[in-house]
């Protein structure tokens, strides 16, 4: 889809008057000096560096550390809106956690025939191991990130699940933390939901996951692959935040039917394990004896119940593509009702008819890997040159059920700050939500993603998207 | 608090101390140099690059010795691992890794540090530049010590730094004054004769010392007196009675914390009574150079002590 093409403005009406949500903001930006705000513009890149908010670029120099770049106009969704979207969310990660359950249950879903069995069979975060067991408090999605598109006032989609390590969230804090820091009149002009007891909210609902031999107060801790990773910032930032502990495998080994973390006084026990580490890391004996960041026998503790590990092992099934394409269904099933947030249309190549139909629609359509994320391996039909296209069919044809297809939707756009004024672009959202046995908890606003090349579709930090506030309206 | 941070705290306060020593000496030097012809200057120079540890890699890449290639090799050389940039890159790295252990005005004042030094040694250090980026290293070494002070918690994090600062502070003195004197022995007798009081200006100059030496003695510039204040004047805050009383202090409370005390606590107790009976005639009696070797024996014996008391590795 071209720039021509109809694409919705968040914040001006077709006529060019201003949408009710963004009313107050845009009196106050009448009334403010361009060249008070181009200074601003300009200190909100020096408080990240200070501050260190970076992250560190795959495949780049490892001492390169980059800034996501911060558009400091807000993203603005007003309360009914945000109320709508919540009860969508919701109802989705509902599904998925019982989607969970059932996976590694009865499978039942598979034996009502409304997803195939080799859907999860050939899915590599597909877990064994995991077949039989039960996460203290049956949660396996601890924590999710729901990345939703809009294209028009009352039409959203859901465009991914991330239900394995979704990332992100430190940006929501410190994008708020920096415009409060900079416009602190403008939240008084404007009642914003605050997002910052996001940690403490994060740590209440882990320790409602705590295995049933913890003693007292439970005993929360961060792992992180180290400080090359690159959401690393996030990982020492979240345990800050939380007073949890940041650790590595190296601090962490099993001792009398417990995970230790070694301190100054010996080894204590942890009883909530927020990893920011893939499956294949946590435990060298389970799954990769090849790895130096795991903890050897950490999985036979969890299958004991000795310790909880927040995501699950094996939830990296929902962030597959193909799962993705029936949720539909899944959400139908679990909860009896019509999934409030629609999908985007979604051709999976596997089947030979939806093949046909991608090759044909190559130049018009967004294709991904399955197990892809972060915007690497896909195509973005449009906007590639002839070539591009040529190499990728010939991809797409050698192993088909690799990858699935989808329109390239007309993302709506909020404006930026240029140099030449505010000037519209393609955002998305992803909402925070938490899930402890007796309740799922949805943070008032999100990580709004923007691309910042005019035109551009591609919102992914690691290709040069930027990030926003999100604000949802008080009512 | 983990063992890995704890770790992490003590290394980078010991990598902030070895910058900011570094750039004494390159400072004591520099002035040094400028009051000389052109052959001792180079003769400083490779003193300098000598007592900072550095002569092998130094001559492994240069032939000669001037003040453009020492001090940039001293400064910002890739290939020299114990360069300043080097050290203020590992000070940086600690301090990601003890991120939740440290105060965000103290994360800070390292980070600023530590993005105006890599700003200054993007490009070669010239004769113009040279003292601006030593001052810039002694007053990042200063902000962040004042940050620590005024908000870090005095708990096991806050002693674990402030041994690594005592710890590698004594060993910088004693190091400083060992392959000076070495140098030095032949051309003056420990009674005072002042054949280059120069040389004994800088070594007072390389620990700050010079105005306090001054202030204490009345001008009196002679080796026995400066040898007593490096080594057991307790008012010296370089010198190794000092670091030395301010390490126990540490420990002591590191013990206090942990409601034990360590291997760690019995060598400082030792190493203290040792010291504490010295005179400056016994230190000449039994020969500078092996009391210095000794001391810094038993100061690497502590170091070793306190990351195996407070289990730093796995």
């Amino acid at each position: 889809m071209t720039e021509a093409a109809a694409k919705f403005d968040e914040m001006h009406k077709p006529d060019g008057s201003i949408r009710p949500a963004y009313g107050e903001y845009c009196n106050w930006h009448e009334e403010q000096q361009s060249d008070f705000l181009r200074r601003k513009h300009f200190e909100a890149e020096g408080s990240f560096r200070r501050t260190g908010i970076t992250f560190n670029v795959y495949g780049e120099d490892e001492a390169e550390e980059r800034l996501i770049p911060f558009d400091m106009v807000p993203r603005i969704i007003d309360a009914g809106e945000w109320r709508r979207l919540t009860r969508g969310i919701e109802q989705r990660v509902r599904a998925l956690n019982a989607f969970m359950y059932d996976l590694y249950h009865r499978q039942e879903i598979i034996r009502a025939g409304r997803v195939p069995e080799r859907l999860f069979r050939n899915n590599d975060a597909w877990l064994p191991n995991m077949v039989g067991f039960t996460p203290p408090g049956g949660v396996y999605t601890h924590i999710v990130g729901i990345d939703l598109v809009r294209t028009g006032p009352d039409e959203w989609y859901v465009l991914e699940d991330n239900a394995r390590t979704p990332s992100g969230v430190s940006y929501m804090l410190e994008n708020r933390e920096t415009m409060m820091s900079m416009f602190p009149e403008l939240f008084t002009r404007v009642g914003v939901e605050p997002v910052s007891d996001y940690p403490r909210r994060l740590a209440k609902s882990l320790a409602a996951c705590a295995p049933s031999v913890t003693q007292g107060k439970p005993v929360v801790a961060v792992l992180t692959p180290g400080i090359f990773n690159s959401a690393y910032f996030e990982h020492a930032f979240l345990a800050d935040q939380m007073g949890a502990e940041l650790v590595e495998g190296t601090d962490l080994r099993v001792i009398d039917g417990r995970v230790g973390m070694r301190t100054t006084r010996g080894f204590k026990p942890v009883d909530v394990i927020y990893r920011r580490v893939d499956d294949d890391y946590l435990d060298p004996l389970t799954f990769n004896a090849d790895s130096v960041l795991g903890i050897p026998g950490i999985m036979d503790v969890y299958r004991a119940g000795g310790v909880t590990i927040a995501n699950a092992p094996g939830t990296g099934v929902c962030d597959d593509k193909a799962i993705y394409s029936f949720m539909p269904e899944i959400v139908e099933f679990y909860t009896g009702e019509k999934p409030l947030l629609p999908n985007v249309q979604t051709w999976r190549c596997s089947e030979a008819d939806s093949l046909a139909y991608v090759l044909d629609h190559l130049a018009d359509l967004v294709v991904k890997e399955v197990h892809g994320s972060g915007g690497y391996g896909m195509l973005i039909g449009p906007t590639s040159s002839r070539r591009e296209l040529a190499d990728f069919r010939k991809k797409l044809e050698a192993n088909p059920t690799n990858y699935i297809a989808q329109p390239t939707l007309a993302l709506s756009t909020c404006p930026i700050f240029t140099k030449k004024g505010l000037a519209p672009r393609h955002v998305d959202l992803r909402p925070f939500v938490l899930v402890s046995p007796d309740n799922i908890d949805i943070t008032a606003g999100g990580l709004t993603r923007v691309a910042m090349k005019k035109g551009s579709l591609v919102v992914n930090s690691s290709q040069g998207g930027g990030t926003k506030d999100t604000w949802v309206l008080k009512d | 608090m983990l063992g890995r941070t704890a770790n992490g705290l003590f290394w980078m306060f010991r990598y902030l101390e070895r910058a900011e020593n570094t750039a004494r000496l390159l400072d004591a030097g520099l002035r040094m140099a400028l009051t000389r012809d052109l052959v001792s200057s180079e003769e400083e120079w490779r003193s300098v690059i000598q007592t900072a540890g550095q002569r092998r890699a130094y001559e492994a890449k240069h032939g000669t010795y001037t003040g453009v290639q020492t001090w940039n090799f001293i400064l910002r050389d890739k290939d020299n691992h114990s360069s300043v940039m080097q050290m203020f890159d590992q000070v940086r790295t600690n301090a990601r890794l003890s991120r939740n252990a440290i105060s965000s005005e103290l994360w800070e004042a390292i980070n600023e540090s530590w993005m105006q030094i890599k700003d200054m040694l993007a490009r070669p250090v010239t004769q113009s530049t040279v003292g601006q980026v030593v001052a810039m290293v002694r007053r990042g070494g200063t902000l962040v010590h004042g940050a620590m002070a005024g908000s870090m918690l005095r708990s096991e994090g806050y002693h674990f730094a402030r041994a690594g600062t005592f710890l590698e502070r004594g060993e910088s003195t004693a190091r400083i004054l060992d392959i000076k004197y070495y140098l030095l022995l032949p051309s003056f007798s420990y009674v005072g004769s002042t054949h280059d009081t120069g040389q004994w200006d800088t070594v007072l100059r390389s620990v700050s010392g010079d105005r306090g030496y001054r202030f204490l003695n009345a001008g009196q510039i002679d080796a026995r007196g400066i040898v007593e204040f490096l080594l057991l004047d307790n008012r010296f805050p370089r010198s190794l009675a000092f670091c030395h009383s301010a390490l126990r202090d540490n420990l002591r409370a590191l013990a206090k914390i942990h409601g034990a005390e360590g291997l760690s606590n019995e060598l400082m107790r030792d190493a203290d009574t040792r010291l504490a009976d010295m005179t400056v005639d016994e230190v000449f009696e039994m020969g500078l150079h092996r009391f210095l070797t000794d001391f810094m024996s038993s100061n690497a014996a502590i170091g070793s002590a306190i990351a195996e008391d407070y289990r730093f590795t796995a």
